[in-house]
């Protein structure tokens, strides 16, 4: 079977899927909500899965790993199907938290715990969210990760029901970091998995929010996940994206962020397992003195997949964005880095940096960096690189000139090299739980 | 302590040691002098077992063991140190963290508990006084940053750390000012006992007013073209290299 028919076949699969998945929504397929989603479906019948022509997704075959018939899970909407000692094994200990479950992209009132006693904090499932106030909701949702561009964008609109809604009203600091943990449940059968977040962040607010992909039991399953957020005047946010998922599982990933003036947004991405993970992050500056840091660190192994494409639109002029990029890849791993800056006509002071840095521990291991800065403005500081090395053998000599065995010597090395893709992080807990994690790997 | 026996190392084929002898014995300090190309840090990285260098021939016996069968970090877990002419820069690892890892592989290795954060940083403090090396140094990633005085320091503080039975200084001296060179030959005098040994291999007989050597060997083209007592360094000053390589062999 050729790509493009195979692409065709998972394509009319998803558009009957829709049909079910309206049938299940019984009766509630009159809503301004439904339209968007009717407006997605078509947006993805127009768009169609990325094939090897696709520009975009080149380097990162995700519509031949979809092969695999993912299905939706509608009978059991809204039921959790995992017990709560399995969750609270997948927890981050003694991580203090607003605790989101999502299981199946589904929120599990009976497995989160979000006792909110702060005013101006308001956390829920995005499916109660906006059939509370879906004036409000309706505002911000699906106006800024755009799904006349991206398909998968457009297929998680179209199939879009619930998540996390969390809303900062102004002038609030947020007590604790807002942890979700979303679980796939591949126990039983290959579910594709659309969990739909949104994020509002008011003037002069602080916030944070964690979202770690995990997935139990052996099935395929495709998680494709949208979080917009939005953040106001001021506004701080740290964003942090932990993928834990298992061999078999497949992730596509959209977080659009929009910030106005004096706004900070700060993201992590750390891509640890799974089998072919696509991380876009889109950030629009659309004011002054806004700050975006974007860092990013993946530890592949096997023929485990990661492509991260950014995008930072420096819209307006004296702006700041930081990104830093770091990988370490052994075994048959590919990657693949894409940053786009672009920087607008009037965006002048505009100061954009990029990096991207590579290590490959073996000769089958690959990457692709690619920067892309496109300039219009003419008074901007602008930076971009991309680095492809092996483990540096004279820092290697050194450190076993004193006694430190080869493979603690790698180890020592290996973390040196990830840990400033990590500066970012500061949740304590979080960060020891995510040492553990990368030392865990390193010394395999 | 050592014994080397007719060493030869080529690296790209091209054959840098020809024939190297030399024996050292517990509490002796020995200079290795030679013109710059000589082979003197060749015959270091060789000891300390770099892998860009093949062996062709010959032996190196120490401390009973086959040197030259032995890994890196074991020759360092068996007591051999070198201080590296050129410190490598280490971003991201901090200066006491290497030194808590390579101290404790090295009591491993040797049968001992490993030290408590305790132990480890009294000891820390005690060998920071030897060399004089500033505490916010050792906060620092390793080297990263460093002047050159202040690498030379570190490793002979590194050298402190480990208390190996045999020390290499390979150009421990070379773009140090006087105060830093005193600072460093102190360490290693300090440090010098009737169980250890040194080979302090240099171009320019200046840190030999202060590590005063027991032998001299002269190294030419791969191979000990004299040895003597510390007179012989005097001499070398004093006429150049030049009137060595017309030298016959004393090997």
């Amino acid at each position: 079977m050729s790509l493009t028919s195979n692409s065709i076949d998972l394509k009319q699969g998803f558009i009957r899927q829709f049909e079910l998945f309206e049938k299940a929504l019984n009766g509630k397929s009159l809503t301004d909500f439904h339209q968007t989603r009717k407006k997605a479906l078509k947006a993805f019948e127009g768009l169609g899965l990325p094939d090897r022509k696709t520009e975009n997704y080149k380097y990162t075959p995700i519509t031949r790993s979809l092969n695999k018939k993912f299905r939706f899970d509608y009978e059991s909407l809204g039921k959790p199907t995992i017990s709560k000692e399995v969750v609270d094994k997948l927890l981050i200990k003694d991580l203090d938290a607003y605790n989101i479950v999502l299981i199946n992209g589904q929120y599990s009132k009976e497995l989160s715990s979000v006792d909110i006693e702060l005013s101006g904090l308001e956390i829920r499932d995005f499916k109660s969210a906006y059939e509370a106030q879906p004036d409000l909701v309706g505002t911000y949702f699906a106006k800024y990760a755009n799904f006349n561009e991206d398909p998968f964008t457009a297929l998680n609109t179209a199939f879009s029901l619930d998540g996390t809604f969390m809303k900062v009203a102004d002038n609030v600091v947020v007590d604790k970091p807002v942890m979700v943990y979303a679980i796939a449940d591949a126990n039983a059968a290959n579910w594709a998995v659309q969990p739909r977040n949104l994020v509002i962040v008011g003037k002069n607010s602080q916030a944070s929010i964690i979202e770690n992909y995990i997935s139990l039991g052996n099935e395929p399953t495709f998680t494709n996940a949208v979080s917009e957020i939005v953040l106001d005047e001021n506004a701080y946010f740290d964003y942090y994206k932990l993928e834990m998922q298992g061999e078999n599982a497949y992730h596509v990933g959209n977080t659009q962020v929009y910030q106005v003036r004096s706004s900070t947004f700060n993201a992590t991405t750390i891509s640890l397992t799974g089998s072919l993970i696509r991380n876009n992050l889109n950030v629009v500056l659309d004011d002054e003195h806004c700050e975006a840091n974007m860092n990013g660190l993946y530890l592949l192994d096997d023929h485990q997949h990661v492509d991260n494409q950014t995008v930072v639109d420096h819209k307006k002029p004296n702006s700041l964005s930081n990104e830093l990029y770091k990988g370490i890849l052994g075994g048959s791993s590919t990657g693949v880095f894409n940053g786009r800056i672009y920087v607008r006509p009037n965006a002048q002071k505009t100061n954009a940096f990029q990096s991207n840095k590579n290590i490959l521990l073996t000769d089958e291991a690959s990457i692709n960096a690619k920067p892309q800065l496109e300039i219009w403005a003419d008074d901007v500081k602008c930076s971009h690189g991309a680095t492809t090395g092996q483990l540096d053998e004279e820092q290697l000599f050194y450190l076993r000139s004193r006694g430190i065995g080869q493979q603690e010597a790698r180890s020592l090395l290996l973390y040196a090299f990830a840990m400033d893709a990590l500066e970012k992080v500061k949740i304590d807990v979080l960060r020891e739980y995510i040492d553990h994690h990368i030392n865990t790997r390193l010394n395999k | 302590m050592l014994s080397i026996k007719n060493l030869h190392a080529s690296i790209e084929d091209k054959e840098i040691l020809k024939g190297i002898n030399l024996d050292v014995k517990a509490g002796e300090v020995h200079a290795i002098m030679g013109p710059n190309g000589s082979g003197k840090s060749t015959l270091a990285s060789v000891l300390a077992g770099r892998e860009d260098y093949e062996i062709t021939q010959g032996s190196v016996d120490f401390l009973g063991n086959d040197l030259l069968s032995m890994e890196t970090e074991e020759r360092a877990r068996e007591g051999l140190f070198l201080a590296f002419q050129y410190p490598v820069e280490i971003p991201g690892v901090s200066s006491t963290n290497f030194l808590k890892t390579a101290l404790n592989q090295i009591r491993e290795y040797r049968g001992q508990e490993p030290l408590d954060a305790v132990s480890f940083l009294s000891l820390m403090k005690e060998k920071m006084n030897l060399v004089e090396i500033d505490k916010s140094l050792l906060s620092r990633s390793l080297n990263e940053g460093f002047s050159g005085g202040e690498k030379k320091r570190n490793e002979v503080f590194q050298m402190a750390m480990l208390e190996p039975k045999l020390a290499i200084l390979d150009e421990t001296d070379s773009g140090l000012d006087i105060d830093a060179l005193k600072i460093v030959a102190n360490g290693v005098n300090t440090l010098k006992s009737k169980d250890n040994a040194t080979i302090v291999v240099t171009h320019y007989q200046r840190l030999l007013e202060y590590i005063v050597p027991d032998f001299v060997h002269v190294l030419y083209n791969g191979k000990i073209v004299k040895s003597g007592s510390k007179d012989l360094a005097l001499e070398l000053e004093e006429k150049g290299y030049d009137w060595i390589k017309e030298a016959e062999p004393t090997h």
